[in-house]
Order: C-alpha cells, then sequence, then structure tokens
C-alpha cells in the first residue's frame, strides 16, 4: 500500500469558533487533487491542521497517514514520515540561511532513523542542494541567505518548492502556492512541482484561481465551502468553476449560520 | 546584663574600605602624585555620598540586598596567575593569525601585554592603566575620570575613582587608523572586589576598534565590580566598541560607561551582557558635536535568578545629531530584567533625531521584564522616538520549523537565536559572534 493521507469526517475549531465541519478527503501516493473554494471556506485550516499547527483544535475526526492516526503527533513527527506543506505565507527565520536550516531538516530525519547518524556529508549536500536549485532555476546564493528574509513573494514560493524538492516528501500540501506570483514566477513553480510528480508523489493543490491548474493539471477536483467538501469531481469541475465563479456553490450550499 | 545583638551587614551599609586602603593601593602602584591626590579626593566625595537607596529614581527598582559586602568587597589578592588560565576561546585573536593588541587581567593583574609593532609605529598607545598614567599623564590625566564618567556621579563612580585597581589605556592620534583590533579581556579567577577601568582616546579623524571581554571562574563567594568605561571620540572619528560580559553567577556588577562623542564622529558601541548575579549598569551617550552620531546596540539574556539593570540614556548635547539604540534581551526561569531608557536634548538643539527601542523575549511565566522608555527634549525641529516590546517566543516561526522535521527543542533556539541575529551581527568579528551564538545556546539550552 502506497503512503496516502486520509481524512474523516474533521472537524476544526480555532479560538472555539467551528472552521473545519466534517472534511472527508483522501490523497495518494502517485495522484493530484486540487483543492478549491472561496476565501473563507476553510482551505487554509485544512492545510494547517493536517501538519499539526497548534493554533487549530482538532474537535472530531481523524487524519490518517500511512496507517496511523497521525492527530496526536507534532509537526515534526509528521513532516518525517512524509508529509509536506509549501506555506502560503512562510515566516522569515533571521539567523539561519536556507542550506543550514535543509541540512538540519535532512539530519532530523537521518537521526530520527537512526540516532547514530553523523547526518549527510557537506559534499553529499552541496551536491543535492545544487541539482535542485537548478531544476528550479533558482541562483545559488539562495543557499546561502536567511530562510525568507527580504525573499520577494515568488522567490519565497521558489524556496517552498525548493525545500520540498530536498525533502522528498509522499505527500505535499500546497497552499494557495499560486497567491502573489506574476505568471513567471507561476510557470516557474509549477514546472518544478511537475518535475517532482511521479508514482511516489500525492499532491494537494489548494487555491482559490484555477489558473495554477493550468500548468499542474489535477486529477481530482474538489470544492470547499463553509467547512465542508461539497462537491467533488474531475478536471473538468474546476473549469467550470473558473466559467461560474463560485456564485452557484453559495447558492446550492448555503448554510444558515 | 546587657544584651548586644550583632547585626549582619547588609547592602545597604557602605563597603568597609578606608583612606588607608587608597593609599596603600597607590604605594603599591608607585602612582604619581596627582592621581594619588585625585584617588584620595575621591575618597572625600565617597565619604561624603549616600548609598544609594530606591529613593533615588534610577535605583528605586534595583535590589543588591543580598550582596554582601564583607565577602564580596575583599580586594582581590594578585597571585601570579598565567594568561593560560584564561578560557582559550578569549584568548585567540579576534581575527587573523595575529594579535592586534591584546591585554589581559586577570584579578586585576596584568598577565599579558601586547601591541603589534604595526600599531605602536602608528603611534597608538595601547598599555595598562597604571602604566599609562605614569608614562602618558599628558594623555591620560585630562582625560581619566574627568570628561565621561565622574567621581561625583554616585557612591559608586566615586569608589571607583577612589579605588579602581586595574584598567586599560588605548589612545589613537589624530588622523591615525588603527590597523589592527585592539582586545582587552578582564578575568577573575578569585572571588572578591575588583574595580577595572578602561580609557579609550581616539583623537580627531582617527579610527579604531576596540572589545572587551569581562568574565571570571566559577566561584564559591560573592565578588563585586565597580567598573567604569570612558569612551573619547574626537571631531570626525569613529570608534567600533564591544563590550562583552560574562561573569560568573556570584558576582555583583554596579558599572558606569559613558562616550562622548565629537562634531561629525561615529560611535558603534555593541554590549552584550550574558553573566553576573546582578548587573546595574549605567550606558550613557552623550553627543556632543554637531553631526555627531552613535550607534548603541544591547544584548542581554537573564536566566535562573539573574536580575540585569541597565540605564540607557542618549544626551544630544549638540544640532543635527542622531542616536540610535536598540536593546534586545531575553529573560527565562525566574530572571529579571529591567531597561530604563532616556533620550534628553539641551534647549534648542534642532534637527536632532533620536531612537531607543527594547525588545523582550519572555521565555517563562516566572520570568519578569521591564522596559520603561523616556524623552526629555527641549527642542521642536526633533525626531524622537522610542519602543518598548514584550513577547514569547513565537509559535508561527516554530511550527514552520518543525513542520520540516525540526524537533521542537531545536526549532524553538533557532527562533530565539534568531531574534538576536541582527545584533550578533554587529559585532565585526566572526569569530566573537560564534562564541556568543555558543553561549545564548547554551542559556536558552539550559535547564531543559
Amino acid at each position: 500500500m502506497g503512503a496516502a493521507l486520509e481524512i474523516r469526517n474533521l472537524h476544526v475549531s480555532v479560538e472555539g469558533k467551528p472552521i473545519l465541519r466534517g472534511v472527508d478527503l483522501m490523497v495518494k501516493q502517485g495522484e493530484v487533487h486540487a483543492l478549491m473554494g472561496p476565501n473563507g471556506s476553510g482551505k487554509s485550516t485544512l492545510a494547517n491542521v493536517l501538519l499539526g499547527n497548534p493554533a487549530y483544535e482538532v474537535t472530531d475526526g481523524e487524519i490518517i497517514f500511512r496507517g496511523e492516526n497521525i492527530l496526536e503527533q507534532e509537526p515534526d513527527v509528521r513532516s518525517r514520515a512524509g508529509l509536506f506543506l509549501a506555506f502560503q505565507y512562510p515566516v522569515s527565520i533571521p539567523g539561519v540561511t536556507l542550506a543550514n536550516f535543509l541540512r538540519l531538516a535532512i539530519n532530523a530525519r537521518l537521526k530520527a532513523e537512526d540516532a547514530e547518524s553523523k547526518g549527510i556529508s557537506i559534499g553529499d549536500f552541496r551536491k543535492l542542494m545544487r541539482a535542485k536549485m537548478d531544476m528550479l532555476q533558482m541562483d545559488h546564493s539562495f543557499a546561502g541567505r536567511y530562510l525568507n528574509e527580504g525573499f520577494s513573494g515568488g522567490e519565497k514560493k521558489r524556496a517552498e518548492i525548493l525545500q520540498m524538492a530536498v525533502l522528498q516528501p509522499s505527500v505535499a500540501i500546497l497552499d494557495e502556492t499560486d497567491s502573489g506570483l506574476d505568471i513567471d514566477a507561476l510557470r516557474i513553480v509549477s514546472e518544478g512541482v511537475n518535475k517532482l510528480r511521479g508514482p511516489e508523489l500525492g499532491v494537494l493543490v489548494i487555491t482559490h484561481y484555477q489558473r495554477i491548474l493550468n500548468y499542474i493539471r489535477p486529477e481530482f477536483v474538489h470544492v470547499m465551502y463553509n467547512g465542508r467538501i461539497v462537491e467533488s469531481g474531475g478536471p473538468d469541475l474546476a473549469l467550470r468553476l473558473e466559467e461560474t465563479g463560485y456564485d452557484w456553490v453559495r447558492e446550492r450550499f448555503e448554510v444558515a449560520e | 546584663m546587657v544584651a548586644v545583638t550583632r547585626r549582619r551587614p547588609t547592602a545597604s551599609d557602605a563597603p568597609s574600605y578606608s583612606r588607608a586602603d587608597i593609599e596603600a593601593l597607590s604605594d603599591k602602584l608607585k602612582e604619581p602624585t596627582w592621581l594619588r591626590e585625585s584617588r584620595l579626593a575621591a575618597w572625600e566625595l565617597y565619604e561624603e555620598l549616600p548609598m544609594p537607596d530606591r529613593t533615588l529614581e534610577e535605583w528605586r527598582r534595583t535590589d543588591y540586598r543580598s550582596l554582601r559586602w564583607d565577602e564580596a568587597g575583599r580586594i582581590s589578592a594578585g597571585r601570579d596567575s598565567r594568561l593560560a588560565a584564561i578560557p582559550a576561546a578569549n584568548r585567540e585573536p579576534l581575527a587573523g593569525e595575529e594579535q592586534g593588541g591584546f591585554l589581559a587581567f586577570i584579578n586585576g593583574e596584568v598577565v599579558h601585554s601586547e601591541t603589534a609593532d604595526t600599531l605602536t609605529r602608528q603611534g597608538i598607545v595601547f598599555t595598562d592603566l597604571s602604566t599609562a598614567c605614569r608614562l602618558h599623564e599628558d594623555l591620560v590625566r585630562p582625560n581619566l575620570m574627568t570628561r565621561a564618567v565622574k567621581p561625583g556621579e554616585g557612591k559608586f563612580a566615586a569608589l571607583h575613582a577612589a579605588l579602581w585597581t586595574h584598567g586599560a589605556f588605548v589612545y589613537v592620534p589624530r588622523g591615525t587608523t588603527a590597523e589592527l583590533p585592539i582586545h582587552i579581556v578582564m578575568y577573575n579567577d578569585l572571588p572578591g572586589a575588583t574595580l577595572g577601568h578602561v580609557l579609550v582616546v581616539v583623537e580627531d579623524g582617527a579610527q579604531a576598534t576596540v572589545l572587551v571581554d569581562y568574565l571570571s571562574a566559577q566561584a564559591q563567594s560573592q565578588s563585586v565590580y565597580v567598573g567604569a568605561t570612558e569612551l573619547m571620540v574626537g571631531s570626525g572619528a569613529n570608534l567600533r566598541y564591544v563590550s562583552l560580559q560574562d561573569w560568573d553567577r556570584q558576582m555583583f556588577e554596579i558599572s558606569y560607561q559613558r562616550a562622548r562623542v565629537g562634531r561629525d564622529a561615529a560611535l558603534d558601541w555593541v554590549i552584550g551582557t550574558m553573566g553576573s548575579r546582578f548587573v546595574k549598569s549605567f550606558i550613557e551617550v552623550e553627543l556632543d558635536g554637531t553631526g555627531a552620531n552613535a550607534q548603541v546596540s544591547g544584548m542581554f539574556f537573564a536566566d535562573k535568578a539573574q536580575f540585569f539593570d541597565l540605564d540607557t540614556q542618549q544626551n544630544h548635547n549638540a544640532p543635527l545629531t542622531t542616536s540610535n539604540l536598540l536593546f534586545k534581551g531575553a529573560a527565562k526561569d525566574t530572571a529579571r530584567s529591567l531597561w530604563q531608557g532616556m533620550i534628553k536634548s539641551l534647549p534648542d538643539m534642532q534637527k536632532i533625531d533620536g531612537f531607543q527601542a527594547c525588545r523582550n523575549l519572555v521565555l517563562s511565566d516566572e520570568a519578569r521584564m521591564d522596559a520603561i522608555p523616556g524623552l526629555e527634549i527641549e527642542a521642536d525641529d526633533v525626531r524622537c522616538t522610542h519602543a518598548a516590546t514584550f513577547g514569547t517566543l513565537e509559535e508561527q516561526p516554530v511550527f514552520y520549523l518543525m513542520s520540516r522535521g525540526i524537533p521542537r527543542d531545536q526549532a524553538e533556539l533557532m527562533v530565539a537565536e534568531g531574534f538576536f541575529e541582527e545584533l550578533l551581527e554587529r559585532i565585526p568579528f566572526e569569530r566573537v559572534q560564534a562564541r556568543l551564538r555558543a553561549s545564548l545556546e547554551a542559556k536558552i539550552i539550559g535547564s531543559r
């Protein structure tokens, strides 16, 4: 069995206010899913909860990854198990270079497998970084810059995909990776993701717009509204949303507050 | 029968020094008459001034009752210490393979004094203060506790002026750029009292970089350090001054540190406060000449039962002066920190630009941090701003790092180190940055 991510009846609150009201979704390795929906529907909440952001409280349901309920696991454990989140708003960390950060992340994986591990050698790490940066058309000087500090919007998103390329997750969630990108940056980032696609990688692309799906073509499209997935289908569903907007979703699924 | 209760001396009793102690010290150091007289004059002042207590504004929040003068106040006696007793990281050259100027004290005794030929040829004088008083009266006397730190400022300033035990003197002549950095280490491995002094005179158009390390070995009984730092920055001169304190936890430090910055001169001052049990330090910049500029950066990290009280003052005594002060501190366990800042201007000093900020990272529920900014501006065409912020370790960056597989402890460490990074980078020596990072790391991980 591949490393499927399965979300069952997930209910989540923030500061006592329910945001997700019973989400069911399954993303298998090798599949690309798109999760669309209007602002405030709960998409980013779902992304954060999948990685265990402590700001959110799960009130009901399960998240199963590799056959295990991971709700009680810390974010670092989930990451080492193969989950990845490309953040919508990556935070900057002064004093930590992108390269050092990624080396620590790799070494944390190696140490979790083998407490005696000395970590990846500098030489191997450099080779890996260079290869992945070239793939994403990133200047090598990026590696020496402080994590997201002073990065442009496009650079931040590219750095997120670089991290994904280096850490090689089995299921990656891309949270509005297209937001704030101009068309060239969007193309470069999307091409980067496409290069990583394959039978080993499941992807959940979270987006408000259909635009990114012209580059990263999903096999499955889901529509989230008011904390639930209200519609699922194939790529044609995304096109329909592009044409008609979210109004029909609102009309059909409006819930009395 | 008469019952006699004998009270144990407390900190509010003045330490039991006498005029004879001053005379004996002056004899031992074979001091010139002018210096002996100035010490004795300071002693007179000392006897007149009251011990500071909480009725004085600047001591209102300062509690040093746990200081036991009978134990801490004994003047440390030298015992022919060797340079090698100082931790290796504090002995290595600041940059490159060679020392520029390097002067080291142990318990107030000179154990090493070295000045590269490059500096000597430039006419730079770098020696211990006692020697300088004997050989360079013309350079020292007009500057020693006359223009920056004055004996009349308070009980401990007077005590220092009367009883300073050792010191360093740096003189960079007019128009000269000291090509190598100057490094001073004051190390103690015996408990007791030391009173160290640093006097730096950078003449008009001259440039220098000076770093001072204060540290001591773990001790079983109390120590006290009553220090003074005087930085004279001439017109158009440029001084980079770094002072790093990492005393052991039995140390009580009371220090006066003041810079005078001349016309179009620049001072870049970095202060690190990590060690000691108690710190009361007055850090002041006098912007005396038109166009003078000072940047003051402070890092502090209080843990366990440490108490840091840092008073800063930026005095704009001339028009078109700028000052920029940023302190960043953290406190954990039951530590306490207090920063009191003040920007002052003389009347009608127009077009001055002063900034002060203190950013506090509170790492435990029992820790307490206070920051009290202040402004006293008597001019209208000015820009003076202040800020004080308090926060706990931000959860979002920690989550971000953890989401990449990095365990919480390490993620928190990285974020906390990141908090100090912008100030660490203001230290112009990578080696020194590295050792400070390591000591921050040890503090953050500490009792986990």
